[in-house]
């Protein structure tokens, strides 16, 4: 129920040469589920923890709503927090743990205990309300961490990487569990991951960082059809982009004897040393006389739905691993060459120099 | 991916450990042996041998004792209560006094410093404020000074202050307590710092997120997690304040209406120490609360206080 914007905010460590945050600009929507996405060390967590109030902001503001927070302590801010390691107290039974920040807020008992009761059977831990931390599974214990957060029913959620700690099959569960509950609470949330498949499907919208500057902040799949420049073409997608330096002459884009097909607007602006980048899936795989881009198989992954087939292109120029999506029960060994193709709207032209996008 | 199954694995994982021990595990190995709980047996016996014949010699009469060793008492039995008779009863001031004078002394010893050292130490572990760190060393340099050094220029002080002598507030027993309090911070407030800084620092921040304040993380979270931390040093500090004579000696200044026990011991030998027989029995006598404290604090020593919290 509050809409958050960072302006310019700035985050510089003491003793740092240079800021973690230079300035962050940043509008993020009433309900909206913003995840913060980047490589470790890109400053996503410095970001939340500014939002948070756990760090200091040297430069510029942050706004909850129309109130401005950036001098405020963390308790002033109306907001919840879930960490990476949950950080439970271990001394506290679930629901004194739940119930810890209304206590603060000298909530009287009955309605406190109602609140967590309430809580508690959101996430199903009415049965373990009694228990100590110790007492849990990791996915029970990130329940109760959630719970702490839920119960206060607060403007904002800061989540530092809740999902982290837990295993394969169990994350991606409770991804889905974190994303409709929030949802159906309708709190704005702000979500830090380094998994860009959580990112992915958790986020309304996302904002890929990279050395503490947004790269691009837009919805799912606007990332992934549109990347503005190569980080976030090469960080957005599993399995990566593949992205082949090329030279564009006259409107053309070559890969040694490939000539790569490209969109008008690209065609236009894109002059010497340029990089393609296709996704997997956009490959085509033609017969050896159409002028496709040559591949030799090294290694296929059968998936079962599908098979992701890498191998080397063997053009100079071209990084040596191309990979294409085929269908799963194409036959395609180690040792084939495929020859693969693409339209002009599958092609991301990116200037190699500035990274920038240059198609449509 | 494995081509193993896990069973597989596990098999092959303690093959492996068979014949790669970890070093911890050697150990650990080596000192369960046979030979190495002989070995422990014998350490334990050899050490316990000496307090066991001062236990028989609290028993024997005067002229037993005097003249032939503790082990002579398997040739030759004869116990009696005289010693101990005449440890508590055989004094102008009644043993009572010293022992109530021990707690007295005791007992203020521990807290005020447990309690200023664990304040201080979480200022020192979980605040921001200027010159703290200059000031942490500061502190932890402080253990380098020898008591004995500060012993006159303090009582000059306490003289100057009014604290001394048994005119002063407290019957000269601010003295005493100060003196224990000053010299057991330092090192108090080093560990309580180290003990705090263990405690995972997502825990405060996600109390400062929940709207406690510096008090209420005090007092809610660090004072629970920390309970075994703080009982072993008050047990350690009241186990040196409860053995220490010369502090008592110093600053009590043989003002015999506020000496502890250890005063009293000192003196019992006599003048000449023509009275060494009865040290046995005082020693026991003295020993009786440090056992007590000992047995009852067991239970403080726990560990895991931390588990559950953070994973990882």
């Amino acid at each position: 129920m509050a809409t958050i914007s960072f302006k310019k905010a700035q985050r510089w460590y003491p003793g740092a040469d240079k800021p973690a945050v230079p300035g962050i600009d940043l509008d993020i929507r009433d309900g909206e589920f913003m995840v913060l996405v980047g490589p470790s060390g890109c400053g996503k967590s410095t970001t939340l923890r500014m939002l948070a109030g756990l760090e200091e902001v040297n430069d510029g503001q942050i706004f909850i709503g129309d109130r401005e927070v950036t001098k405020l302590p963390p308790k002033d801010r109306d907001i919840a927090m879930v960490f990476q390691n949950y950080a439970l107290y271990p001394h506290m039974s679930v629901a004194d743990n739940m119930g810890f920040a209304l206590k603060m807020a000298k909530m009287k008992p009955e309605e406190r205990k109602q609140r967590v009761e309430e809580a508690a059977r959101i996430l199903n831990l009415t049965e373990y309300l009694e228990r100590k931390p110790k007492a849990l599974s990791g996915g029970q214990r990130q329940r109760v961490a959630m719970g702490r957060a839920i119960v206060r029913q607060p403007q904002v959620f800061c989540m530092d990487e809740p999902l982290s700690n837990l295993d394969a099959k169990m994350r991606v569960q409770t991804r889905t569990d974190i994303a409709k509950l929030q949802a159906d609470l309708g709190i704005t949330t702000v979500y830090v991951t380094h998994d860009q498949v959580e990112a992915m499907t958790m986020g309304d919208r996302v904002a890929v960082m990279k050395d503490g500057v947004l790269q691009q902040v837009d919805t799912p799949l606007a990332l992934y059809d549109r990347p503005v420049n190569l980080f976030v073409a090469g960080f957005i997608g599993s399995p990566q982009m593949n992205l082949m330096g090329a030279h564009a002459k006259d409107g053309k884009a070559q890969i040694g004897d490939y000539l790569v097909p490209v969109d008008e607007t690209a065609a236009r602006k894109m002059s010497g040393d340029i990089v393609v980048g296709v996704r997997p899936e956009a490959w085509r795989v033609v017969g050896p006389d159409e002028g496709g881009l040559p591949v030799s198989v090294t290694v296929v992954e059968e998936l079962g739905s599908d098979a992701f087939v890498y191998g080397t292109s063997g053009v100079e120029g071209t990084p040596n691993n191309i990979i294409v999506r085929v269908s799963a029960r194409d036959t395609v060994h180690k040792g084939d060459t495929l020859h693969v193709t693409t339209d002009p709207r599958s092609v991301h032209v990116f200037d190699a120099d500035s990274g920038d996008r240059l198609s449509d | 991916m494995s081509t193993t199954t896990p069973v597989e694995d596990t098999v092959a994982a303690e093959e492996a450990t068979k014949h790669r021990k970890s070093a911890s595990t050697a150990a650990k190995e080596g000192l369960s042996s046979r030979w190495g709980s002989a070995a422990a047996l014998v350490i334990a016996v050899l050490w316990t041998v000496p307090t066991v014949g001062l236990l028989i010699s609290s028993f024997r009469p005067e002229a037993d004792v005097k003249t032939t060793g503790w082990w002579t008492v398997l040739s030759n039995p004869s116990f009696t209560l005289d010693s101990y008779r005449s440890v508590i009863t055989g004094s102008d001031v009644n043993l009572a006094t010293y022992f109530v004078n021990s707690i007295v002394i005791t007992v203020p010893s521990v807290v005020i410093p447990v309690t200023i050292a664990t304040m201080s130490a979480y200022a020192f572990a979980w605040m921001q404020f200027k010159g703290r760190d200059t000031l942490f060393v500061a502190i932890f340099a402080l253990q380098i000074v020898p008591i004995q050094v500060t012993m006159i220029p303090l009582l000059t002080l306490y003289v100057d202050w009014g604290l001394a002598g048994r005119q002063a507030p407290g019957g000269g027993f601010w003295t005493v307590w100060l003196s224990h309090s000053i010299f057991a911070l330092p090192l108090a407030i080093y560990l309580m710092h180290n003990f705090m800084r263990e405690i995972p620092g997502e825990l405060v921040e996600s109390a400062r997120i929940d709207g406690a304040g510096h008090v209420q993380i005090f007092t809610r979270i660090m004072l629970p997690l920390l309970k075994p931390s703080i009982a072993a040093f008050a047990i350690f500090q009241f186990l040196w304040v409860w053995n220490d004579l010369l502090v008592a000696l110093v600053f009590a200044g043989g003002n015999l209406q506020v000496s502890p026990l250890t005063v009293r011991l000192a003196e019992l030998a006599g003048q000449r120490g023509e009275d060494w027989h009865l040290l046995s029995a005082g020693a026991f006598v003295s020993l009786v609360v440090p056992v007590l404290v000992f047995v009852f604090g067991q239970r403080y020593f726990v560990r895991g206080m931390l588990a559950g919290s953070v994973k990882g």
